[in-house]
């Protein structure tokens, strides 16, 4: 069996400029994700998780640039690809769906022509053909009267049909890899559980390998085998999902999961006050030196002030952290 | 304890244009809703958007005018007699967004300063006393008072959106999604500041919320909204351990399980159009226990089940147990 990873990304820096200075927004990252596996990215604003995301497939824009790293997509290096190489990628190999499908939507176009032009930009079909099958698109990701449906603009549609459009959208040409950068952060609850079966059902039938984006620790663990914890432009830690809740290592992931009210933890152990992480998430200009969490670490001494913690490998996975658990 | 709110058969409705003939419908916003809040109490009012908890609340606050229907705040009757400003010492509301809730162009102190002078409070000295008070009750320092908005992070103007809630010494605080627009790592803050908030001061608090870990930590009580009326009410163990309503059970199930994959219990679809609700239980058509029972017209009564625990389900009975 062939073990090569379908994507791995090695030291990705992302640069943003401010004033004349460039500041390394993303550094140091690497992750791999295997062909049909979903791996999840989770952190909060700011650090990082969503630039990762448009850096692998050649969208950042001014202030945001490619600051160094190799990306490498089914055995090909990527970062360097022209504009019109990553364009044809773009959409056929590699999709991406984002937090408000109103935005990523044409709202002039009906969503049926929207989804046909996948197959007419990428397989050169007829737009006859391609109408026809995005009727089937539609289908598949569960639309209720899809041949009317087609019909419709985006603003005539809920949330959750909009983001099922763009579903349909991204896999219509069955891509390797579907970036979903917080797809459900807009939706009631009972419309992202949907959305998320949705995701894993189709990724499975499929074999789409999925990077799922989130804020949300507990949906991350619940979608995905392996996450990494985005912290000031690092990833602070790599484990199985399952434990990143029961053993985190990284103080700041313990931080985190200690100061969640998790659904159904006052049931079964009583209110107990949360653990606070105090300070706040500093901003890409000041990223602290040394450890970047080590003013907000109830661990940090002066090393960690001083020193930038390299990746101590653990069993399935790694933490930098200069005191990990 | 007699509440110190009490919402009786309230119903806000919304007067529609142009129905598919012509004629004219209206939008059930709320439609027929009953709660009590205790004194020292934190009910927890959860529901997807679109099924009224917001306009609730606004109306609680005199923000928006009902249709029908009484409410009480600490005894006395809104409407009749009660003017803005006595509300506004019993009720105040702390909102979703630090951001845009606070005006940009005004330092703490004169957020904080105002409905103090509108309220009477001239004196000087008795002014400076209670906003260097109530910075330090929200975890500011009194120096920070003179800044802006914007010299703050999204945690520390939440507690300036507490203190300014505060200022005015009210029994009762409405909770808009108080931790939602914050990030992850600074929620725990402004909870346990809520929570010893509501104990130092004896406030009761109704607390809006889709966040149910968030809910479920805070409230002593917690009423399940749908398409403009609560369909399950009851204290938070049973809410939570015990679900009744279908809805409540699928809300409660559709929270992704960091340990487990696949939910008991699954909803479908989305809120229908509350211009053209549903017959009988508005529920029905998501429903996985739906029977032909449940389209009958009549929408189904709150039927008391013990224990202060109430479901709006003609077949909560015969369900199987969460």
């Amino acid at each position: 069996m062939s073990s090569a990873p379908l994507l791995e990304v090695e030291n990705l820096r992302i640069d943003l400029a401010v004033g004349g200075n460039r500041f390394a927004a993303v550094e140091n990252v690497s992750f791999s994700i295997g062909r049909g596996e979903t791996y999840g990215l989770v952190g909060e604003s700011g650090c990082g998780k969503s630039i990762t995301a448009l850096g692998l497939i050649g969208l950042l824009r001014p202030p945001l640039s490619f600051g160094g790293g190799t990306i490498r997509f089914d055995g090909r290096e990527i970062q360097n690809l022209p504009p019109a190489a990553m364009r044809a990628m773009r959409g056929k190999r590699i999709a991406m769906i984002f937090q408000e499908p109103m935005t990523a939507l044409n709202p002039v176009s009906p969503v049926g022509r929207q989804i046909a032009e996948m197959f007419v930009l990428h397989e050169g079909v007829s737009w006859r053909e391609a109408e026809r099958r995005a009727v089937e698109a539609l289908a598949s990701v569960r639309v209720p009267a899809p041949e009317r449906r087609v019909k419709d603009y985006p603003h005539q549609l809920s949330g959750g049909m909009r983001q099922r459009v763009m579903i349909a959208i991204a896999l219509a040409c069955n891509p390797d890899l579907l970036l979903a950068d917080e797809p459900t952060t807009a939706l009631d609850v009972t419309v992202q559980a949907e959305i998320l079966d949705l995701i894993r059902d189709l990724s499975a039938a499929k074999g789409t390998a999925v990077l799922m984006i989130s804020h949300d620790l507990g949906l991350i663990a619940n979608m995905c085998r392996r996450v990494g914890v985005m912290y000031a432009g690092r990833i602070v830690e790599e484990r199985v999902a399952e434990e990143v809740f029961r053993a985190p290592s990284h103080p700041y992931t313990s931080g985190l999961v200690a100061s969640l009210p998790l659904l159904g933890a006052r049931s079964r152990q009583g209110r107990h006050r949360l653990k606070e992480i105090s300070g706040v998430v500093p901003p890409v200009t000041a990223f602290p030196e040394g450890c970047r969490f080590n003013p907000r670490c109830q661990r940090a001494t002066d090393i960690c002030r001083v020193n930038d913690p390299a990746i101590t490998p653990l069993r399935n996975g790694g933490v930098r952290c200069h005191h990990h658990e | 304890m007699p509440p110190i709110l009490k919402v009786e058969d309230l119903a806000v409705h919304f007067p529609t244009r142009g129905g598919l003939l012509g004629g004219r419908r209206s939008l059930k916003a709320v439609d027929g809703v009953d709660l009590d809040l205790k004194p020292g109490e934190c009910l927890g009012l959860v529901g997807e958007s679109g099924c009224g908890k917001s306009t609730l609340a606004l109306t609680i606050l005199g923000l928006q005018a009902p249709t029908r229907g009484h409410i009480t705040l600490d005894g006395h009757k809104v409407g009749a007699g009660m003017d803005r400003m006595e509300r506004a010492r019993i009720a105040q509301m702390v909102f979703q967004d630090p951001y845009s809730s606070l005006n940009p162009r005004q330092t703490v102190r004169a957020s904080l300063t105002a409905p103090l002078r509108l309220h009477g409070v001239t004196n000087r000295g008795e002014i400076d006393d209670r906003v260097t008070g109530m910075l330090r009750q929200v975890g500011l320092r009194p120096d920070q008072a003179e800044r802006y908005p914007h010299e703050f992070s999204g945690g520390q103007r939440q507690r300036i959106g507490i203190a300014r809630a505060l200022i005015l010494q009210p029994k009762i605080v409405v909770l808009d999604e108080p931790v939602s627009a914050l990030d992850v790592s600074i929620r725990a803050q402004i909870i346990n500041l809520l929570l010893e908030l509501k104990e130092r001061l004896g406030l009761s608090y109704l607390m809006i919320s889709h966040d149910l870990g968030v809910v479920e930590h805070m409230s002593d009580r917690v009423a399940v909204m749908y398409l403009g009326r609560i369909v399950e009410t009851g204290p938070w163990e049973a809410i939570f351990t015990q679900p009744r309503h279908p809805y409540t059970r699928g809300l409660i199930a559709a929270i992704p399980d960091p340990f487990r994959r696949s939910p008991a219990i699954k909803i479908s679809g989305e809120i229908p159009n509350p211009l053209d609700p549903p017959s009988g239980c508005s529920f029905h058509p998501r429903c996985p226990f739906c029977r032909d029972i449940c389209r009958a017209p009549s929408v189904p009564v709150l039927e008391d089940v013990g224990e202060d625990h109430a479901v709006r389900c003609r077949r909560h009975a015969e369900l199987p147990p969460p």
